[in-house]
């Protein structure tokens, strides 16, 4: 069975997993059952005046009525008396930080044999309640990037392993959202363990999308999915769909933005670009990190492992200084690592069109904007490209 | 109406747990022996105790470790087989300072080896130009000695031409070596920038030296190791001799930024390249096309 234009509801289903109609106890039951089972249970709540993905004690926790306003540098979160929990596109924080901590130890060593011992995370296995279709997506790109061969990144991998990936397809996408044109939402085709589509009225379609998922679900107080409540998640998707404020032209991209490496419209963003990081820091498939030794009194030297980020002057420094002095070159490493050289290195896109990096840009700086302009500029005939690359 | 809990987590923490160490995890070795070359450039050679041989291909690399300073990526300058396994490192920051530091017997920390290597299958039957400017002889020379070591046979060049450069006399690495190399036959010319008291060698750049050598250009294969603009002229003079610009048989060496080596970081990107991986050694016409656009 298809569902227009928003595909098939997962190979699972096909195969006889099921699905039903849950009601706002049945959430509850959901994040109590995978407490039982022993996951740290995280999902949205509204704090601090954004949505934030924190350890969940109850559906209590979850952001009924409250709804966002997106737009470049400006986040907004307000109460309604709507009853509904997931009426707010994606906040600052994504999946990325459950399957790669922005801080960790890799190993210590002490002195004077320095015997070099791994530090492995012993924290719980994680389930994430209300990831966004955009944020599964993200976690298929970093799959590609830090969890396969040839080398695997082991810390990554025990967490993605582990994680347990309860999806909210999006009814309320926000003016920053771009993921149709991305083909990454809204609407949620693989990659959960559950699905869920807010009906409204406190009705969820639960989908289940493995073994786990459907055991989930047959623990839940539910009744049968009918017909019309098919009909109402196409009905829904398609509205968030035709409501997605951006969007960016896919084709050809990777090659017009090789193109385009000397175009002077570089220079103009480099003139309100703050370089302060923000974008790779929020953006759910920047995987860069730095590694960095400690030492304490006791002679004990750890190796850091942190975030880094392309913005960052000393990211790319080699003896005799950095390989990417001036903001315009920072920026570009950005756009064009994630739009063009990202297919080279991993066979896909490294942007998912969350829109986080065009909402949480201090300056207001759009990609989605930037991207256009280049292909005008390149549209227009004027060649900035270097004939060498291409 | 809570759920039910018929069966633990399908994929826990406790049980996927990968065995051995992991790709960040550095092998303590020792410092079993040290050489200065120059005053700011030392050679370590490298034991792991009971460890099995290590094996490796000339122009890949080692992350190295001063424990308490930091990691960094240095070539390993010894050709495979029995010999020691060793390390050239010119002393320019707080790394590199604590590996020339090391005495004997001081422990230091080994992951590798990592990258492309100088493809030396393919110098059957080649004139070989082997050009490196500064520390950049370092990676070279295991290629040199291999090199050498198989001049004239079937699967070895039919001749070896090093050209060496250094900015002063004192600065000039592997002078032993040199004198060697041209005792088994290799052809090997030396230049300093400025020269000093008592230099009777060629005074120049390294790329002066190339018109005078003897090779088929249509026999080439060159391996240039040194900074960017070194190596964009010294294939220029190549060029100037006849070897035609988009030959694969150009080879050079890059540096970047490298803080894993396992394509997991992602310091070393240039453009579509993760240079830890795809690299260091890339074919020149590869190169010149990424090195074209400034900042890249
Ligand atoms: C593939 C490759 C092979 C190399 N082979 C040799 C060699 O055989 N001999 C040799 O002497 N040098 C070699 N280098 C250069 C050497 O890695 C740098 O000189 C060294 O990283 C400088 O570190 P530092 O702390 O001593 O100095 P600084 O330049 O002061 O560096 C300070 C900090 O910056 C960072 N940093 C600087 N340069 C690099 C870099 N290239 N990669 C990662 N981090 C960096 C480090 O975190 C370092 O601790 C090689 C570099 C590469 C990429
Ligand atoms: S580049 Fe921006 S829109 Fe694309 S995935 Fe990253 S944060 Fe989201
Ligand atoms: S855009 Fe920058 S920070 Fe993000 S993955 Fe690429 S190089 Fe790393
Ligand atoms: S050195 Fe980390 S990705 Fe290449």
């Amino acid at each position: 069975m298809t569902l227009g234009p928003y595909g098939p509801l997962g190979s699972a289903l096909v195969s006889g997993v099921m699905a039903a109609i849950i009601g706002f106890d049945g959430l509850d039951g959901l994040i109590g059952s995978l407490k039982a089972r022993g996951y740290r249970t995280m999902g949205p709540v509204a704090s601090g005046g954004a949505i934030s993905i924190r350890e969940l004690k109850s559906a209590a926790d979850l952001p009924r009525g409250w709804e966002d306003e997106q737009a470049p540098g400006t986040y907004r979160l307000h109460q309604t008396a709507s009853p509904d929990l997931f009426n707010w596109a994606v906040g600052a924080g994504s999946l990325k930080a459950e399957v790669f901590p922005p801080r960790s130890i890799i190993w210590q060593a002490k002195a004077p044999g320095y015997e070099v011992e791994e530090i492995s995370d012993d924290v719980p296995p994680v389930a994430v309640v209300g990831a966004r279709p955009c944020d599964l997506a993200g976690l298929r790109v970093l799959d590609r990037a830090l969890g396969s061969p040839p080398v695997t990144d082991p810390a990554y991998r025990r967490r993605r392993d582990a994680v347990v990936l309860v999806a909210v397809e999006c009814s309320r996408p926000a003016s920053t959202c771009f993921c149709v044109s991305m083909g990454t939402g809204p609407s949620a085709s693989e990659g959960f363990d559950l699905a869920l589509t807010e009906l409204g009225g406190g009705y969820y379609l639960a989908r289940a999308g493995s073994k786990i998922g459907k055991e989930l679900l047959e623990g839940l107080s539910q009744r049968r999915a009918r017909r019309e409540d098919f009909a109402r998640r196409t009905e829904l998707l398609a509205r968030a769909a035709s409501h997605m404020g951006r969007s960016v032209d896919q084709h050809g991209l990777p090659e017009m933005l090789v193109r385009n490496l000397s175009n002077p419209l570089w220079d103009e963003v480099a003139k309100q670009c703050l370089v302060c990081g923000n974008c790779t820091a929020v953006c759910p498939t920047c995987f860069c990190s730095n590694f960095e030794d400690r030492t304490d009194l006791s002679g004990t030297v750890q190796r850091e492992r942190t975030w880094a980020s392309c913005a960052d002057l000393a990211y790319s420094y080699v003896h005799g200084g950095p390989v990417r002095a001036s903001i315009k070159s920072r920026y570009r490493q950005w756009v064009t690592h994630k739009f063009s050289w990202w297919w080279d290195q991993f066979g896909t896109s490294g942007c998912v069109g969350c829109g986080r990096c065009i909402t949480w840009c201090p300056a207001g700086i759009d990609v989605t904007e930037e991207i256009a302009a280049l292909r005008a500029s390149d549209n227009a005939g004027e060649t900035h490209g270097e004939a060498h690359l291409q | 109406m809570s759920g039910s809990t018929s069966s633990a987590p399908t994929g826990g923490l406790a049980t996927s747990v990968l065995s051995g160490p992991g790709p960040f995890t550095p092998t303590v070795f020792h410092v079993s022996d040290r050489a200065q070359e120059a005053p700011d450039v030392v050679t370590l050679a490298l034991k792991n105790d009971g460890g099995a041989p290590f094996s490796f291909q000339p122009g890949q690399f080692n992350m190295l470790t001063a424990f308490g300073v930091g990691e960094v990526p240095i070539s390993v300058s010894s050709s495979p087989g029995a010999g020691p396994l060793l390390h050239t490192v010119r002393e320019v920051g707080p790394v590199t300072r604590a590996l020339c530091q090391a005495s004997v017997g001081t422990r230091v920390g080994v992951r590798g080896p990592f990258g492309t290597d100088w493809g030396l299958a393919s110098f059957a039957q080649a004139d070989a130009i082997i050009v490196g400017g500064g520390i950049g002889l370092a990676p070279l020379r295991g290629a040199i000695e291999q090199l050498i070591e198989t001049t004239g046979l079937p699967s070895g060049p039919r001749r070896v031409v090093v050209l060496a450069g250094a900015r002063r006399p004192d600065q000039l690495i592997f002078k032993e070596d040199l004198a060697a190399w041209a005792t088994a036959g290799a052809e090997v010319a030396i230049t300093v920038d400025v020269a000093e008291e008592g230099w009777m060698g060629h005074v120049g750049v390294v790329t002066e030296l190339v018109p005078q050598m003897t090779f088929d250009p249509r026999r080439v294969m060159a391996l240039v190791c040194g900074p960017e603009v070194m190596m964009r002229f010294t294939v220029q003079a190549l060029i100037e001799r006849g070897v035609l610009p988009t030959s694969i048989r150009l080879r050079v060496s890059l540096e970047r930024n490298m803080q894993c080596g396992t394509g997991l970081c992602g310091h070393c990107q240039l453009g579509p390249y993760i240079l830890c991986r795809g690299g260091p050694v890339v074919t020149y016409p590869e190169a010149s096309r990424l090195l074209h656009e400034a900042e890249l």
